[in-house]
């Protein structure tokens, strides 16, 4: 097993008539997801190759049984696809859009939330069970079926993190990138209780950067509730203070989001945390310097 | 933007002189404060806050402000505002508590000084409530605030304030406002003496009003120049040029270098785009650094295509002419076709992020000499 998505999921694309739609959409079908179709509002009827385009999110779940969303629609419009796509029914929504206001967030949250919808992202390259589902815009062929779970606020450079297991033939049950936001649908503790219960997965990669205090709150969870050995890797240690790095939740601000506090706090949870990406896989190869916890 | 939200706030004048402050002080008749206007926290400490008596005084302050750096950052100009009889000052603040995914009202009794230090030293001086929901209650907010306003007339004075700021901050985008001291006065009356709001930038596209704003002081002519290109960009100390797609692959780019001993000359994020242009821009920003010795490429191609981002880097040294030696790191989308253009320019292309890092600290510590 894997989580959240796997060769049973039936996907369907919001904007799969846009330049980035269409091209992942297509890329996702070569890779062997079962994308079922897609939405463009006012486009119902056209086709994407062969995947039909509907109006509605609503439409395309009674015509194809769709159960997870892809969006690709643009940052003013996504979090009313989101709400769209999670009145219509879909369980999981996976808004790969960036630029996503913040408030937005703060609003949309709470609403799903209450429907109990799971969002990943928004700003995120989405989810991959290798060699059976990709719901995102990562390369497919970097990964390779396996045992680790792959946790990430990224997108290259999970790339980077995956591309070095895959070379050390550590294969991955599933990898997600939860989104370079300040608030995001699906934070790591969620994803951690999912790879703690998943068969499939043996080991946990956990991949951090600076701003706010989501590693440090995660490592609290591991502490307590998570068996299985995690490697961690923080990107941004040498950033300066009150500069944003590139996503929205990567600052450091009023002294707090630094990187040294959460390898910190991972470590003290029995984390091994490396120095360099590609010591990720090196760390769980020498098995035995891995902490499992008793729970 | 308080006051057009109907708060009320000290009447203010700017000034770019002493004789220009001792002006504005008159209205005042004397009894004026002169603050020196940096995009920055601080200023109290450093002194560029003082309190004033009379004209000579104004201009004095002024004068003395005026010629100093606030963490850096020169005081271009004073405001002169009135001068307040203080009798307790408070901090109030409303942003975005990324825990609980709410907007929280932040509020504690030692105003005037940064929050974090009291976040640090006295906790329990800070009190929180969750504004969605309540904020529109101005009875509960009301009960939440008597607690630590002494009379009714305060409590409905920052009831008010709370409200307001609040709409300020939904209907601007802010991810912050904050009224940092929130003065009492002898007359009873709470009136923010100063403040400060920070925008969502990825809300910026629905207030063009607000964008206008931006304040160029607060960023590098790189950084600009980087944002008009539509890259992320931040300036650094180091001599090591980065060029990363993405922004968490870029910040393990500049750990790295540090880690094996050399210093980044930038953060640079050239998006997950795929345009030549981009590349070349990206490259004409780095190139202006004089401390530049040498350029590190690490891209891993994902939506970008190795081949598009291998057109920019010849491209850029065609017409930039680059005088310092290049890493280039490749992998991903198009990786072959991209490492074969490179290949029959003369380039030499890396696969693995450690050796390109290596390499690149190993050149510029012979002072970029190899080419």
């Amino acid at each position: 097993m894997s989580i959240l998505v796997d060769e049973k999921t039936k996907v369907i694309v919001q904007g799969i008539t846009g330049r980035d739609g269409s091209f992942h959409a297509r890329a996702m079908l070569e890779y062997g997801t079962q994308v079922v179709g897609g939405v463009t509002p006012g486009k119902g009827g056209q086709k994407v190759d062969t995947m039909p385009v509907f109006s509605t999110v609503a439409e395309a779940i009674a015509q194809t049984g769709a159960q997870c969303s892809v969006i690709f629609v643009p940052a003013r419009f996504a979090p009313d696809a989101v709400r769209e796509a999670a009145n219509a029914g879909i369980s999981l929504v996976v808004c790969i859009t960036e630029g996503v206001p913040v408030l937005d967030m703060v609003d949309l949250y709470h609403e799903l939330q209450e429907k109990n919808v799971r969002l990943i992202g928004p700003n995120c390259p989405g989810i991959i069970s290798p060699g059976k589902c990709k719901a995102g815009i990562m390369p497919g062929p970097i990964h390779k079926p396996g045992s680790v779970g792959v946790i990430s606020r990224s997108g290259t450079l999970t790339y980077e993190v995956v591309y070095n297991l895959t070379q050390k033939d550590l294969g991955q049950s599933t990898c997600v990138g939860i989104g370079g936001d300040p608030i995001v649908g699906t934070g790591y503790i969620d994803l951690l209780k999912l790879f703690e219960a998943d068969e499939q997965t043996e080991a946990i990669v956990l991949i951090g950067e600076i701003g706010g205090d989501a590693e440090e709150k995660a490592a609290a969870f591991i502490r307590t509730f998570v068996r299985k050995p995690v490697v961690a890797f923080i990107s941004g240690r040498t950033a300066p203070p009150g500069k944003r790095m590139g996503h929205a939740g990567a600052i450091i601000s009023g002294g707090k989001g630094g990187a040294e506090e959460k390898v910190q706090a991972l470590r003290e949870a029995g984390v091994t945390v490396v120095a360099r990406p590609d010591q990720i896989a090196t760390a769980l190869l020498s098995g035995d310097n891995l902490t499992t916890r008793s729970v | 933007m308080l006051q057009a939200y109907g708060v009320v706030v000290p009447q203010g004048v700017l000034a770019h002189s002493g004789p220009e402050a001792a002006q504005a002080a008159v209205r005042f008749g004397g009894q004026a404060v002169v603050k020196g206007q940096v995009l920055t926290g601080g200023r109290g400490k450093a002194g560029a806050i003082r309190l004033v008596s009379s004209e000579e005084e104004a201009a004095k302050a002024a004068g003395d402000i005026l010629g100093m750096s606030v963490k850096d950052l020169p005081v271009k100009h004073v405001l002169v505002t009135e001068r307040i009889d203080i009798q307790g000052e408070y901090y109030l603040g409303i942003t975005i508590d990324r825990d609980a995914k709410s907007v929280v009202l932040i509020l504690s009794a030692s105003g005037g000084m940064d929050i974090e230090e009291v976040a640090a030293s006295a906790p329990e001086q800070i009190r929180r409530l969750t504004l969605n929901g309540t904020a529109d209650n101005a009875e509960a907010l009301k009960g939440w605030l008597a607690e630590s306003f002494s009379n009714e007339l305060q409590c409905k004075q920052a009831t008010e304030i709370v409200q307001k700021a609040y709409r300020l901050l939904r209907e601007k985008d802010c991810s912050l406002v904050e009224i940092n001291p929130l003065a009492l006065t002898a007359q009873n009356e709470l009136i923010p003496a100063d403040a400060k709001v920070v925008i969502d930038d990825n809300a910026l596209p629905r207030h063009p009003d607000i964008e206008t704003l931006r304040n160029s002081e607060e960023y590098t002519a790189d950084e600009l120049e980087a944002r008009e290109a539509g890259l992320s960009f931040v300036s650094l100390s180091g001599e090591i040029g980065c060029m990363v797609n993405g922004a968490g692959l870029a910040m393990a780019t500049m750990d790295g270098i540090k880690l094996a001993g050399g210093s980044p000359a930038n953060f640079l994020d050239v998006g997950g785009s795929s345009n030549p242009q981009k590349v070349l821009d990206a490259m004409r920003i780095l190139l202006r650094n004089e401390e530049l010795k040498v350029i590190l490429v690490n891209i891993f191609g994902g939506i970008t295509r190795c081949d598009d981002v291998a057109r920019g880097i010849l491209a850029a040294r065609e017409r930039l002419g680059i005088s310092v030696p290049m890493v280039i790191r490749l992998v991903g989308t198009n990786e072959e076709q991209g490492r074969a253009l490179l290949e029959q320019a003369g380039l030499i292309v890396a696969s693995n992020m450690t050796d390109a890092v290596r390499d690149a600290v190993n050149c510029a510590r012979e002072g970029g000499a190899k080419s």
